[in-house]
């Protein structure tokens, strides 16, 4: 079931926005192959009869009164920022193209 | 005076602060100059908070005020790093957070701070709590207190392995997987995961959201009751916070060493997980041992099965990795922690990439490449949804087994500590050693671990855990205090005071032969 390909991990690795070098790559594609072998026994035991849980007490609804909380400042959001302008985030271009 | 200090309870510490025999000011410094004389080898913590003889003198000026003071007031506790805690550094054991102070403290911490307690400082774990060693952590693993060579459990093997090494005596965990029971196993320790949405989750950073739940670590039951006293109950701020009141845990803990507790108390011994490939022969012996013990204080021990369980640890690390992957799309180099920019021009799609390859560390990436696969398009329902059904078995098994009996047992790891090194390149059998945590944490029921004895092949620590019905925790408390004084009366001391010293001078003198 597994057929896991390096060009697969370098796309994954791509939508996980990790920029994994060809080494990892190499070494992630062989280890995942391992791991989802062991894991892939899942689908066995799952039968259509079963319905899934995705949480294990689940609670419904849980709203609070429609009012302003305590939220952070500017400051303390930006405090651990990499680079900001003292009221924004300063992030590279978002474009490639135009720059 | 120092030595009996940081060898007490938290519950004899909290009492001898009360009746002002010692002051916070001298609890708080012996502790830190136990950190100061061994972490040098243990490495638990990642931080030590500067602060902290500032805050034991507050709570002793508000003792000498009058003022009216919990429990636990100016008792030392070490935090895992994976809480956010405002003044000090929050990293999760990650590089991409190095140097982080969050705006913010969890709700947990906050509730440690306004009962009083006095943060010591931060301690070790596995990156983003992935791991079951602390060999994962970007800052160097943590060393078991037992045998220096050998690895304290993870992910929480800091918080562990500090009150082990009597460098705190009580901590906080989180647990997602076994993270606070199995360190607690292998450094002859207890630790509990409450039920899920018992403690906020609330400024803890998300490994897996539907998993994890924060608890306490300590020497004794008594004391990880007196600390989920202190952290438990409803929060606001976290949507899967249970609204419960919930009992005094302290109180179950010492109706448990009231002794009679167990009588009468059905107990069942989970087949899948209780031994069988994989169980250190040791950790047998001592189980059998005290269902034994258990047996002759008037418990109806019987076995129960729970077959789904077989899949719970491939459930597990299907789901575990999903939710990690979009939990840790959030370090995008925008809001907190590292940067790094690529040569030449580059979008910040170019420095995200660049930042998460240089910032996240081999198991990271593993398990957020393994969970993007096991959600992508094509391959979701073989294996997420496959994974979420198995979580409804493994529930349905845990309600048929209390229709049957009080608590469930089994060993809380199949092995005792191995060295470090052993298995950090092989990650399915690093997986393997939360094989009778997880299915727990897929419940969403609670679960402590309590020493049971050291294996005879070894001499290391191993662990008896205790599962209960979701919302009583209360009974973890009752038969685990029972269970922990029927063993300590058997050998006539704790466990934990078989540890080896650890002191550099003590060392140096054995191995002179002064001692």
């Amino acid at each position: 079931m597994s057929e896991i390909t390096r060009e697969q991990v370098e796309h994954l690795a791509g939508l996980a926005r990790i920029a994994l070098t060809p080494d990892e790559i190499e070494r992630l594609t062989g280890e995942l192959v391992q791991i989802v072998d062991s894991v892939a026994k899942v689908s066995a035991v799952a039968t259509d009869d079963v319905p899934a849980t995705s949480h294990p007490i689940p609670l419904e609804n849980v709203t609070r009164p429609d009012v302003p909380g305590e939220t952070l400042t500017a400051e303390q959001a930006l405090s651990g920022a990499p680079d900001h302008d003292g009221s924004r985030f300063r992030v590279t271009a978002i474009l490639g193209e135009e720059q | 005076m120092t030595d009996s200090l940081i060898r007490s309870t938290a519950a004899q510490l909290g009492e001898a602060l009360a009746a002002r025999e010692v002051s916070s000011v001298e609890v708080t410094q012996a502790h830190l100059d136990r950190i100061a004389a061994v972490d040098g080898d243990v490495h638990a913590f990642l931080h030590v908070d500067a602060t902290a003889l500032a805050t034991a003198a507050d709570v002793d000026r508000r003792r000498a005020a009058g003022e009216p003071l919990g429990p636990l007031a100016g008792v030392p506790i070490a935090i895992k790093d994976v809480l956010c805690t405002v003044g000090m550094p929050s990293t999760s054991g990650s590089k991409i957070l190095e140097g982080w102070v969050p705006p913010y403290d969890a709700t947990v911490v906050a509730k440690l701070k306004a009962a009083h307690l006095v943060p010591l400082g931060k301690t070790n774990m596995d990156e983003f709590a992935m791991g079951s060693s602390t060999e994962y952590s970007a800052y160097g693993p943590t060393h078991n207190p037992w045998s220096l060579d050998r690895i304290p459990g993870g992910s929480g093997g800091g918080s562990a392995a500090a009150v082990a090494a009597f460098e705190a005596p009580i901590a906080l965990g989180s647990d997602t997987g076994g993270s606070i029971r199995q360190p607690g196993a292998v450094t002859g320790t207890v630790g509990v995961k409450p039920t899920y949405g018992g403690v906020s989750r609330y400024g803890a950073i998300a490994l897996a959201s539907s998993l994890d739940q924060i608890g306490p670590v300590s020497r004794t039951v008594l004391d990880s009751a007196l600390v989920h006293d202190v952290i438990g109950g409803h929060d606001p701020r976290d949507s899967t916070s249970l609204r419960d009141e919930w009992p005094s845990f302290a109180d179950a803990a010492r109706r448990g060493m009231a002794g009679g507790a167990l009588q009468g108390v059905r107990i069942g011994v989970v087949r899948e997980i209780a031994g069988g490939d994989g169980f250190q022969e040791g950790v047998r012996t001592r189980f059998t041992e005290a269902l034994e013990l258990l047996a002759a204080a008037g418990a109806e021990i019987v076995e129960v099965s729970a077959p789904s369980f077989e899949h719970a640890i491939s459930a597990y690390y299907l789901i575990l990795p999903a939710e990690a992957s979009s939990n840790l799309a959030k370090f995008d180099s925008v809001r907190f922690g590292l940067r790094v920019v690529p040569e030449g021009r580059s979008t910040v799609e170019d420095v995200m990439a660049a930042t998460r390859e240089a910032g996240f560390g081999p198991e990271v990436k593993r398990r957020i490449v393994l969970g993007t696969y096991a959600l992508s398009a094509g391959y979701y329902d073989a294996y997420y949804g496959s994974a979420q059904k198995v979580r409804t078995l493994v529930q349905r098994d845990f309600a048929a087994a209390f229709e049957k009996v009080d608590v469930l047992v089994s060993p809380s790891a199949p092995t005792t500590a191995f060295p470090i090194g052993e298995k950090v390149d092989d990650p399915l059998s690093m997986y393997l050693n939360d094989l009778t945590t997880i299915p727990a944490n897929l419940a969403g029921v609670p679960g402590i671990t309590v020493p049971m004895g050291l294996a005879p092949e070894d001499g290391l620590p191993t662990g008896l855990q205790f599962m209960a019905p979701a919302r009583q925790d209360a009974r973890l408390y009752e038969y685990g205090a029972a269970l922990e004084q029927l063993l300590e009366q058997r050998w006539g001391h704790t466990l934990i005071s078989r540890a080896p010293d650890l002191t550099p001078t003590e060392q140096h003198a054995a191995t002179e032969g002064a001692v």
